[in-house]
Parts: structure tokens; sequence; C-alpha cells
């Protein structure tokens, strides 16, 4: 071997490697002196940086370095440096009335700010990003509102949501009256007819006006009112509008009124702070449907 | 016929030699006459405007800055005398640079490098920095006799030394210095930095700029005009042969020979030259050529070798300017001996006068009719309408308001468009519903949440263009703006 080594190539006059394939022999060609010098300089700089900064994982835990450095806890400084910089804004917009905080321009600027980001981490799965709703998730951008749209009473929905089991939250839900037996199948088709004519939707031929009346007054006033006005204190909707949380189609007034609804929003009191949820208030009650 | 060169007897290029060629320092004669006095008045000019221009108040009214030249980089404002620009108007600084360009063209069509001469910078503090040199170290034969002696060191050596790198750093940091006050206030700037209250960046700025000025006027000197600066070789591809340059009249200059000589010789009426060869242009050029030899990229054209030349030509009593502001066709022209012709209205010279002009006029024109008052309009997206309970559609946009007027503005808005349209203002509770009336603080901008709402039946059209107009209670101007009423 090692005499292999030392042997020279004749036209180059360069030592070979010594092996030799097709009796063709590779010149010995050594990885530069600077470049394995930097290799063994990032070994010292891998060592050094296990022993100074946290590395190795342990069983429950892992190493935490000689300076006990902690990008999680760096991301704390920021964030107090933030609520730092934004505090005294925050501050006012803890203490300002609703009404005081969409009269002045600055607070209404921080507010929308502040609520658009919020809705977009917590409200928008439901809601949508633009808060325009889906099937069964209100649209906030109108004028109709299942529980007020007074900035007191959207940042009690926000606060306590609807059917949340928080023990202020909004009760109240349509009861599943086919399917709990209360009305036959017939009559469900008669009263969901009744309740399209309210809105001077088109109604079935043949279908008895009169008895869709009472019907309805027998088993919904109750919550939704005379005339179908709806109730606010019991998230009863209004029957007489344009607008249809599930749809205005007889079959599914048919399905709603057989099975029910109660539709769930969470309770954000406890998870967001109550400066964030004012800031969601005045976004909500700012995109346009506000009372 | 050619003749075939045998490729052994060409003399081979010395490529062991190394690429660089090492600089030759030049010691520049002190000079006086009528282009050195040119380029003093320029001088003191340039480097008055510069230094003391941040100085120089505005009123403004209370609250907007009163200095006439400002850079407010945190508020985003240019002032300048009269006119207040926004970021969004920074095209005017495009028209700006265009007419310098061609302002640039058009000197040089006309004479030549004028800019590198008396106005660029490096010109203008190169030529200072030699002046200092010259106050503290003594002329040309002086400094170079002491930069020969270099390994004599006397006190009095070593305190001209000290002394001439002082007073070179107090220049520098005072172009420093003015650099970063016309980003703030100047005379509480100058406090603060005095007082060390100033903010970092300011001493990082003006650190910087002293590094800049002390390296490129006290050491790289002609080197910037010769290996860094692209004009001098735009400036070549750009120039006709009509173009004035700082010529060499060879016409009368050749051939060259000593006084004496040239008396005797003229003498017997035989033909002799003006030039006497006493290297003076030489000796005063601040980029060390010899202008004899023709235009050459290293001349900056500053003129001092005519100065030079025209003392030497009045101490012999020859007629001044041999050396002077002329070109190759009237050199010709002269040796055929017909007179002279200078033709400043050419093409290039017309065509860039155009351009100037033109130019200029539609950023006067654009300045001076420029609205004050602005509004733009971002529609709702998401959703992008919005059906009420009664059936009726909402739109929803976001309407920014601009006031660049030094007072506050009351305006109300209108909109058109849609049948019976209502409009309401997030946080606005006008006196006027549909008309709603909004203050918009000088000198800023407002956003605003507007809601336009109609009855869906009167509006059949799936989008409708709706116009804002913004109208200003006062003084009745009024900015508009377009966008659309869309059905869902």
């Amino acid at each position: 071997m090692t005499d292999h080594q030392s042997e020279i190539d004749s036209v180059t006059g360069r030592a070979t490697t010594g092996h030799e394939w097709d009796s063709i022999k590779e010149l010995n060609t050594p990885l530069p002196r600077w470049w394995v010098t930097c290799f063994y300089l990032t070994i010292v700089w891998a060592i050094a940086y296990w022993v100074v900064y946290p590395a190795w994982p342990l069983i429950s835990s892992n190493t935490t370095g000689l300076f006990g450095y902690s990008s999680r806890a760096d991301v704390a400084v920021e964030l107090a440096n933030l609520e730092k910089i934004r505090g005294d804004k925050m501050a006012a917009l803890g203490t300002a009335s609703l009404a005081d905080i969409e009269k002045d321009p600055a607070l209404l600027a921080l507010a929308r700010a502040k609520g658009k980001t919020v809705f977009g981490d917590n409200c928008a799965p439901c809601h949508g990003s633009g808060a325009a709703g889906a099937k069964g998730f209100p649209n906030l951008n109108d004028d109709d509102w299942l529980w007020g749209g007074t900035l007191d009473q959207i940042m009690q929905t926000i606060q306590f949501g609807a059917r949340s089991g928080h023990v202020k939250t909004h009760e109240g839900q349509m009861l599943a009256f086919g399917k709990d037996g209360v009305l036959k199948p017939d009559e469900i088709v008669t009263v969901a007819n009744y309740v399209r004519s309210l809105s001077g939707l088109p109604t079935r031929n043949g279908y008895d006006a009169a008895k869709g009346e009472k019907i309805f007054a027998d088993n919904c006033v109750a919550c939704h009112g005379d005339g179908g006005k709806g109730n606010q204190e019991l998230g009863a909707p209004n029957l007489t509008d344009k607008i249809w949380l599930y749809g205005s189609d007889e079959a599914v007034l048919i399905e709603t009124i057989t099975n029910g609804r109660a539709g769930v929003m969470p309770a954000w009191e406890g998870r967001l702070d109550p400066a964030t949820i004012k800031a969601m208030a005045v976004y909500v009650h700012s995109l346009g449907g506000g009372k | 016929m050619n003749k075939t060169v045998n490729p052994k007897d060409l003399t081979p290029v010395d490529d062991n030699g190394p690429l660089y060629a090492a600089r030759k320092k030049v010691y520049p004669q002190s000079v006086s006459g009528t282009f050195r006095r040119i380029k003093w008045g320029l001088m003191v000019f340039c480097l008055g405007v510069y230094y003391f221009l941040p100085f120089v108040r505005w009123n403004r009214g209370l609250g907007a800055p009163s200095q006439a030249v400002l850079i407010d980089l945190p508020n985003s404002r240019f002032y300048f005398f009269f006119i207040e620009l926004w970021p969004q108007e920074v095209y005017y600084f495009t028209g700006l640079l265009i007419v310098a360009a061609v302002a640039l063209f058009l000197m040089n069509s006309v004479g030549g490098r004028i800019w590198c001469g008396y106005l660029c910078p490096q010109t203008v503090w190169t030529d200072l920095f030699y002046a200092v040199e010259r106050f503290v170290e003594g002329d040309r034969r002086e400094r170079m006799r002491k930069d020969k002696q270099a390994g004599s060191l006397t006190l009095k050596r070593v305190s001209e030394i000290a002394a001439k790198h002082t007073i070179w750093l107090m220049i520098a940091w005072w172009t420093g210095g003015a650099w970063v006050l016309y980003f703030s206030d100047a005379p509480t700037l100058v406090k603060d930095l005095l007082t060390f209250q100033a903010p970092m960046v300011a001493y990082i700025w003006i650190g910087i700029l002293t590094a800049t000025t002390y390296i490129l006027a006290g050491y790289m000197r002609e080197q910037v005009c010769t290996y860094m600066c692209p004009w001098p070789r735009i400036q070549a591809a750009l120039t006709d042969e009509w173009a004035l340059n700082v010529t060499y009249r060879y016409d009368r200059g050749e051939k060259r020979t000593s006084v004496k000589k040239a008396a005797e010789l003229r003498a017997l009426g035989e033909q002799v030259g003006d030039c006497v060869d006493c290297y003076q242009c030489v000796a005063v050029c601040p980029t060390g050529i010899d202008i004899r030899n023709g235009p050459q990229l290293e001349c900056i054209q500053c003129g001092l070798c005519i100065d030079a030349c025209d003392n030497v030509m009045t101490k012999i009593g020859r007629p001044k300017r041999l050396i002077g502001y002329d070109n190759d066709i009237n050199i010709q022209r002269r040796q055929e001996g017909k007179a002279p012709i200078y033709r400043f209205v050419r093409a290039r010279t017309v065509v860039y006068s155009a351009i100037i002009a033109a130019v200029g006029g539609i950023m006067i024109y654009t300045l001076a009719t420029r609205s004050l008052l602005d509004v733009n309009v971002l529609h709702d997206r998401n959703p992008v309408a919005v059906k009420l309970s009664d059936g009726a559609i909402r739109n929803a946009y976001t309407v920014r308001l601009l006031n660049k007027s030094g007072y506050d503005r009351v305006i109300a808005i209108d909109v058109d468009g849609p049948a019976n349209p209502t409009v309401h203002v997030i946080g606005v509770d006008s006196v006027t519903p549909d008309r709603p009336m909004i203050v918009i603080p000088r000198d800023s901008t407002s956003e605003l949440r507007l809601l336009v709402t109609a009855p869906a039946e009167n509006n059949p059209e799936k989008s409708i263009p709706v116009h804002f107009h913004v109208t200003d209670i006062g003084l009745g101007v009024v900015a508009s703006t377009t966008d659309n009423f869309v059905e869902p």
C-alpha cells in the first residue's frame, strides 16, 4: 500500500492515489488545506454550540446550555415590549365606553384594526373572514340580529356566546316539533308554508292558510311572537324578513321544524381579554349592520 | 500593399507585469486668472448653498416645520420652500432627474465638461482640499520636496501634516454634519449634536460622510474621475465636433521652442509656434495631464491650464488663449486661413433644450394644478355586497381622504350612482344624514368606513358605477372618484 501511495506519475510528476482501474491511476489531489481547516473548525464550532446553547434532548427535557438561552423567552420579551408600546392606546380602549370608541376616529381605527385581526384568528372559521357567514352561521354585515345588534348586545354575545354552557349565555332553541311528536308531518308542511307566506314567499298549491295560522299560533308565537316578528331575548329569528339563517326553501323549513335548531357560539370571556372583546364588538358593529 | 509581418518581429507584450498602474501623485500648482476666479466663485456658491441651506427658514404656520428645505422621513414629507410633497408624488423627482440628466447633455454639447470642471462635488471638495494643502504645506515645488524628504520628520513637518489633516477632517465633518441637517430641524439638531443628545443615526451618517469626504477629496481625488465615474465615458460618446472643449490650439502652438529661439526664427521669417514648452499647463493641472496631447478622458476641463498659459503668453508678449475653449473644426479652419465659426444652435442642443422645456413644463404645470384635496375609495372585497332584512343592498367602502393643505377642512361626501342611495359613515352622526360631513385635519389623511345602501328593486343592474364627490364646504373645492355598486 505505502509504496503505491508514493508512486509518482511520470507525465505530471505528481503522486498518485495508488488505486488502479484498468491500468489507469488517479492523481492524488487532496482537499485544500484551508478547506480541511474550515471543516475541523465547524466541528469545533458545533461542540461549542452544544455546550453554550440548548442542544441535546433528554428523557423529559433537554440540555439548557451555559447561558440558559430560550427562543420562547425571546418571544416573551418581544411580546412584553409590544404591550409596552401599545400600552396607552390599549388602556384607552379598555376604559372608554363602546359608544365613545366609535365616536373617536383614532380609537375606532385601533379597535377596527385589533378587532379585524382577532376576528380572523377566532371567528373566521365559522363566520368567514369577511364575516359574511354561511348556512347556520349568521352574516354579521347585515342588519338582522338573532340576539340584538347594539354595541352592548354584540359585546354580550361575544362574551358569553349562545348556548355555550356559560352561566350567562344566551339560551333558547328551536324545538324539534316533528321528532318530538308535537306536530304531524302534514301539519309541519302546512306551517312551513305559512311561515313562507309571512315574508311574501310563494306557497304550495292547496295549502290551507287558516290551518297554518292556527298551528303557528298554537306552537310558534311563544318564541317567534305574534306575526312571527321574532324575539331577540330568546334568539328567535324574525320570520317576516328577507334573511334566512338556514334557508327559506320549504324542504329546509320542514327540516328545521322537524328536527329543531340550536346553533352554538362559544363564550369568549376568559379566552380573550376585555379590551380585545370590546375591540371586536366595535369591529363587528362597524361592519355595517350594527344598530 | 501590406507587408507580411513575421510574428517573431513583433515586440511581445510583457504579460508578466502587473495590470495595475501605480498612481502618480499630482501636485497642482496655484494659479490665478479668469477661470480660477470663476472656480472660486462657484465653490463659494455651491458650498454656501450646501452648508447653509438647512438654516434657511420658511413660515408654514404653526405646527408645521419652519425649515425651507427638509426631508421629513418620519412623517414622510418633503418640504422645499412653498412646495410640500407627499410620498405618492415622488414622481416629481423622476422629472427632476430627467431634467438634470438632459441639462448635463446640453452643457456637454455647448461647453464640454462644465459639470466636471466647475460644479461636481468631487471637483469642488478636491479643489477645497488642495487649497488647504497649499495653505499649510506650500505650493507645488515645496510639497514635492517635502514628500521626497518623507524620511526626515522634523517637528515643523509633523505639525504641518497634523494641521492639514485636522483641517481636512473638520471640513469633512462639517460636510457630513450639513447632510444630516436636511433631515431634521437644523438649529435643534445642531444644538443636540453639540450636547451629544442627537440620535445615534445622525452621528453614524456624519461619520460615514466624514469618511467619504476625507477619502475621496483628500486621497482619491482625480482617480475618482478617471476610474470610478461613468460620465467621462458617456460624455465622450455624446460629444460632437462643434462642442467647445478646453483645447490646445496646435495651429498656433507648434512647433514648440524657447522664447529666444522663437524670436530669432521669427526674425528670419520662419514659421514657429507660440508654445515655449514651459509646462505651466501641466504643473497646474489637478489631474496631472498634458492638455497639449489633445482631448483625453482624464481631463475634467477645469480651465486652470488656460489661466496658466495666458499668464505665460502675457509675459512673453504673445496673444492669450493658446489654450482655450475651442474645437477641432475651428483649428482646422484657422490653419486654412478661414475665420472661426461657432455654432451653438445645432440639432442636439435644440433637442436637449426642447426636452428640458417639455419635462420642466409638464412638472411645473402638474405641480401648479395638483389638487390639495384628494379621495381614494376601496370597495369591500369580502363580502362584496350585503342583503339587508328588507331586501335592500348595501355595499361598504373604505374611503381615504387626503388633505394636503396647511389648514383643517370640513368636507361633505355626496354619492351618486344607484337609485335612492342612503349613505352612512361609521362613527359619524352628521346633521345632514345623507350627506355626511367630516373634518380632515390639515396635512393628513383620514380613513373612513362608508356604507351605501340602495333598494334592490330600483337597481336592476348587477353592477352600477358609483361616484364619490368630496366637497370642501368652505372653499368649494371638489375631489371625485368612481367605484362600483354591486348586487350580491
